[in-house]
């Protein structure tokens, strides 16, 4: 079956691991760490966000067809950014 | 697992009813692929003008009020989790469970409209409506107006999501306690799961771009 629903305590875990990542990234944003202070917060909303489409979302459950759909957006997502910021980060004087 | 239910019936185009739910759940992946584009324009522009003016975009994030983006955070985690749970309620077909816990997510949304609008009036009586009124004490008051266009734009539109989120979570429970839609018919509880899921991540994504840029200076 193509969504195999996972086990409660799949669900609660995923649920106490995202709630722990808020207060590691609260915590993380009142220590000084220059330039990493952003990297660390964005990294910690990756996993979030990958948790989150994984476990909730049933993703790791799924056929590799349904994870080219969901890499699709993400992808198109990457390639608005890449091109953008390419010009942006590019310029004289920005 | 043969407890689990079976989708019937199945449409004249579908062979199964696994496949059926395959090509639903596609469908609201592409949805949910136009989503992460039309938020990716904004956490687009969001970029651009941060690392064009960090030091404005800096202290204007502390200006935000972290209290209550940190409660909204993890009420829609919770809630999330909550969603979860009803989705699987519906795939073992337990009607009174799947009633209980979507009205617990729609409450929860609901309760993160709440803390938004207290921590919306609080701003605006802190004169942080980019406006003609707006005003605050910031080298580059120009440029941490603009970091509040993009706050007010983006979370907006977020709350929007979480609004017909919650209308939507409403309606799913009063029509699985008043009939038996749902009933071996569990995919749209599933994909109304997953559009609740993505409004979470657009958060979980927003609350430290917003609130947490530079809190320990």
């Amino acid at each position: 079956m193509n969504a195999n629903t996972p086990a409660a305590r799949t669900y609660v875990v995923t649920g106490a691991a995202l709630l722990g990542f808020l207060a590691l990234t609260i915590a993380a944003a009142y220590v000084n760490l220059g330039p990493l202070n952003t990297i660390v917060a964005m990294a910690i909303s990756l996993a979030k966000g990958t948790l989150i489409i994984l476990f909730f979302m049933h993703v790791r459950y799924s056929k590799p067809l349904l994870w080219v759909f969901v890499g699709a957006g993400f992808f198109w997502l990457g390639i608005m950014f890449v091109l953008a910021l390419s010009d942006y980060m590019t310029r004289r004087g920005w | 697992m043969s407890s689990l239910a079976t989708e019937a019936p199945v449409a004249h185009q579908f062979e199964t009813a696994d496949q059926q739910r395959e090509a639903a759940t596609m469908g609201m992946w592409l949805f949910i692929a136009t989503e992460i584009l039309f938020f990716g324009a904004m956490f687009l522009g969001y970029t651009v003008y941060r690392l064009g003016y960090p030091q404005a975009f800096a202290e204007a994030s502390r200006h935000t009020l972290i209290a209550f983006g940190g409660t909204n955070t993890a009420v829609l985690l919770i809630s999330s989790t909550v969603m979860a749970f009803a989705v699987r309620a519906a795939r073992e077909n337990r009607r009174g469970l799947l009633v209980t816990l979507l009205l617990v997510t729609s409450s929860l949304g609901a309760l993160f409209l709440v803390i938004k609008g207290f921590e919306y009036s609080k701003e605006i009586s802190e004169h942080l409506l980019p406006g003609r009124s707006f005003q605050i004490d910031a080298a580059d008051p120009a440029h941490a107006e603009m970091f509040f266009y993009i706050y007010w734009l983006t979370t907006g539109v977020h709350a929007l999501h979480v609004t017909i989120g919650v209308v939507l979570i409403t309606i799913f429970a009063i029509r699985a306690w008043f009939t038996d839609a749902f009933v071996n018919h569990d995919t749209a509880v599933d994909l109304l799961g997953l559009y609740w899921h993505f409004v979470d991540i657009v958060w979980v994504f927003l609350f430290p771009l917003i609130y947490l840029i530079d809190r320990h200076s």
